[in-house]
């Protein structure tokens, strides 16, 4: 990012999670602290939800305060100094982006409000205009609520089908029962790329090959999966690749649509607004070309500048040994958490990313969460806004483990404590 | 940390959540009502046989959630029967009050059966986990639905 020094220190080799830590102001905070009656001193705080949202490292805090404290202003719209800067600043924002994910182009890269309101995008501009009544949209049993709903609006809308993918009790998706869905009608594909749920990876580049061997194109939601490894958009083939920035160590507030140029440029806009018009009259108003005219009104740019300085800080530590990392994490509390008699993990493909569900004889996730609360850990408890698959695993709800770049084996053996624990407070 | 618990997880509702009484369909039953928990997706159905005179005769639920849930709505089974709609609305309103707002804050909702509200005193604790109270009054929220006639209620 050019001349601008919000630069970033990189972590010495090896993964040195301690120092990693450092650079979570939060990490460092404790929770449950009581005055008063009966004092309490606080509990470390065991961070393991960062799969409903990461923290964020002290690189995207200092980067967005800086912007909005010296370079701050809209952008796209002012001759004056600091509008050309903050321009710049967001346009560079979309090339790291767009350098992240392998992108074929900075063009086919949109920002939005969150991957949910990429994926409305894509069901609005591509699957209203383009799907006929009767035509087929293919998802998954295991896709997050965020990428069932958008289609189903589209269904209703325009009197679509929708096909669903099954798993099996592990929770790798049935490629052959997917291979088999596709028929004439057959338009669209929207699949996760990794599930929040069970953290099964799903095999992105083969989904993509066989959808496109019937000419239809894929969306593939990544907005697991560009935190737990490497993503390469153009080798995958994806039509269309979504995430969110704050699952990322980035902020709220800013969704990224990756899509190929060629596909973006037959669209309309989605939604209509300034900036993303090229002329307007009451006798008909023109559109930007893409990636503009799908980003109408002022855009998220300090969380866009911040998610630039999330991937810096990530591509600073490296990927692959973020990925490592997380790998450790996940084979051993997942090790640890099978010493726990009557508890069950939901989710075993193998190669998944850390993240853990699991269920526990006797005792309801929700109680469960309460408990482990109370000893300083966070965990995801409920449905995870998917409910059908939590249907398929025959499970009500779970609690649900993720891990991230900052977690460690210490913090893993927290969880387990907390759960027997937990066992023991219900008897079960 | 364990008083806290201990005072949300009382031995009784431990006992109830354990234990649901009155976990059936009555055949008699003349109305019902679902309650959807939509953060955990905890489900219930609540039935209630009703009196030509309004006088709540059997109350029963379906469904399992929670500790708090289910104990919450197997005491309510217990307490609700034999009121009439007016007295089982009267306790609803009291008792979402116990579990939502300061003692001086309590409205007046009509007569309330003093016995019955001691008993559903263990359910306060959720007032120190505000996440929780949706799970305490799930199965009231279905209850005072069926009274409603409503077929179905959220704890949203």
């Amino acid at each position: 990012m050019s001349d601008i020094a919000y630069t970033l220190e990189r972590p010495a080799a090896p993964y040195d999670v301690e120092r990693i830590r450092a650079d979570f102001p939060i990490l460092s905070r404790t929770v449950h602290e009581r005055t008063g009656k009966k004092p309490q001193p606080g509990k470390p705080l065991v961070y393991l939800d960062s799969g409903a949202s990461a923290q964020k490292p002290r690189h995207v805090i200092d980067t967005m305060t800086r912007f909005l404290e010296e370079d701050y202003s809209n952008i796209h719209r002012g001759v004056h100094f600091l509008s050309q800067r903050a321009t710049d600043r967001f346009e560079a924002a979309r090339d790291s982006v767009a350098a992240f994910l392998n992108a074929p182009s900075r063009d086919g890269i949109v920002f939005t409000r969150s991957a949910t309101e990429a994926i409305n995008l894509v069901a609005h501009s591509y699957a209203r205009t383009f799907l006929e009544p009767g035509d087929e949209i293919i998802v998954s049993v295991m896709e997050h609520h965020a990428n069932i709903v958008p289609w189903q609006l589209a269904q209703t809308a325009r009197g679509l089908a929708i096909k669903v993918v099954p798993v099996d009790d592990r929770g790798v998706l049935d490629l052959d029962a997917y291979a088999k869905l596709f028929g004439p009608r057959t338009k669209m594909v929207a699949i996760t790329h990794c599930s929040n749920v069970l953290g099964t990876v799903t095999p992105a580049k083969e989904i993509v090959r066989i959808a496109h061997q019937h000419g239809v194109p894929v969306l593939l939601d990544g907005s697991q999966a560009v935190v737990h490894g490497t993503v390469d958009v153009k080798d995958i083939g994806a039509d269309f690749y979504v995430f969110t920035g704050h699952k990322l160590y980035g902020p709220t507030g800013i969704g990224v649509l990756c899509a190929k140029p060629e596909l973006l440029k037959t669209m309309p806009p989605y939604q209509g607004g300034g900036d993303m018009i090229q002329s307007v009259s009451f006798s008909g108003t023109t559109f930007k070309e893409a990636p503009a005219r799908f980003e109408a009104g002022t855009p998220p740019i300090t969380e866009a500048i911040g998610l630039a300085a999330a991937i810096d800080y990530v591509e600073g530590i490296g990927r692959d040994a973020i990925a490592a990392h997380e790998h450790d994490l996940l084979t051993y509390a997942t090790a640890r958490l099978q010493e726990i008699e009557g508890l069950r993990i939901v989710g075993t493909a193998p190669g998944k990313a850390a993240i853990i569900s699991f269920v526990v004889d006797g005792v309801h996730p929700h109680d469960l969460g309460t408990v482990v609360d109370q000893y300083g850990v966070a965990v995801r408890v409920g449905q995870h806004c998917a409910e059908p698959l939590m249907d398929r695993m025959g499970v009500g709800s779970t609690a649900r483990a993720s891990f991230a770049l900052y977690n460690t084996r210490a913090e893993a053996d927290a969880l387990v404590d907390a759960v027997k624990a937990v066992k023991e407070f219900f008897g079960a | 940390m364990m008083d806290e618990l201990r005072e949300l997880y009382q031995e009784v509702i431990l006992d109830h959540g354990k234990n649901p009484r009155n976990h059936r369909h009555p055949p008699d039953a003349n109305r019902e009502a679902r309650g959807e928990n939509p953060m955990c997706g905890d489900k219930f159905t609540v039935y209630l046989k009703v009196s030509g005179d309004h006088v709540v005769e059997d109350v029963a639920f379906e469904g399992r959630g929670c500790a708090i849930s289910t104990a919450s709505a197997s005491m309510m089974t217990e307490v609700v029967k034999g009121k009439t709609e007016a007295e089982a609305r009267a306790l609803f309103e009291t008792f979402h009050d116990l579990c939502t707002k300061d003692e001086e804050e309590h409205g007046d909702h009509g007569p309330v059966d003093e016995e019955a509200l001691e008993k559903l005193m263990v359910l306060s604790g959720v007032r120190q986990f505000p996440v929780r109270v949706k799970c305490a009054t799930l199965a009231w929220h279905a209850m005072n639905a069926a009274i409603e006639g409503d077929e179905k209620a959220s704890s949203e």
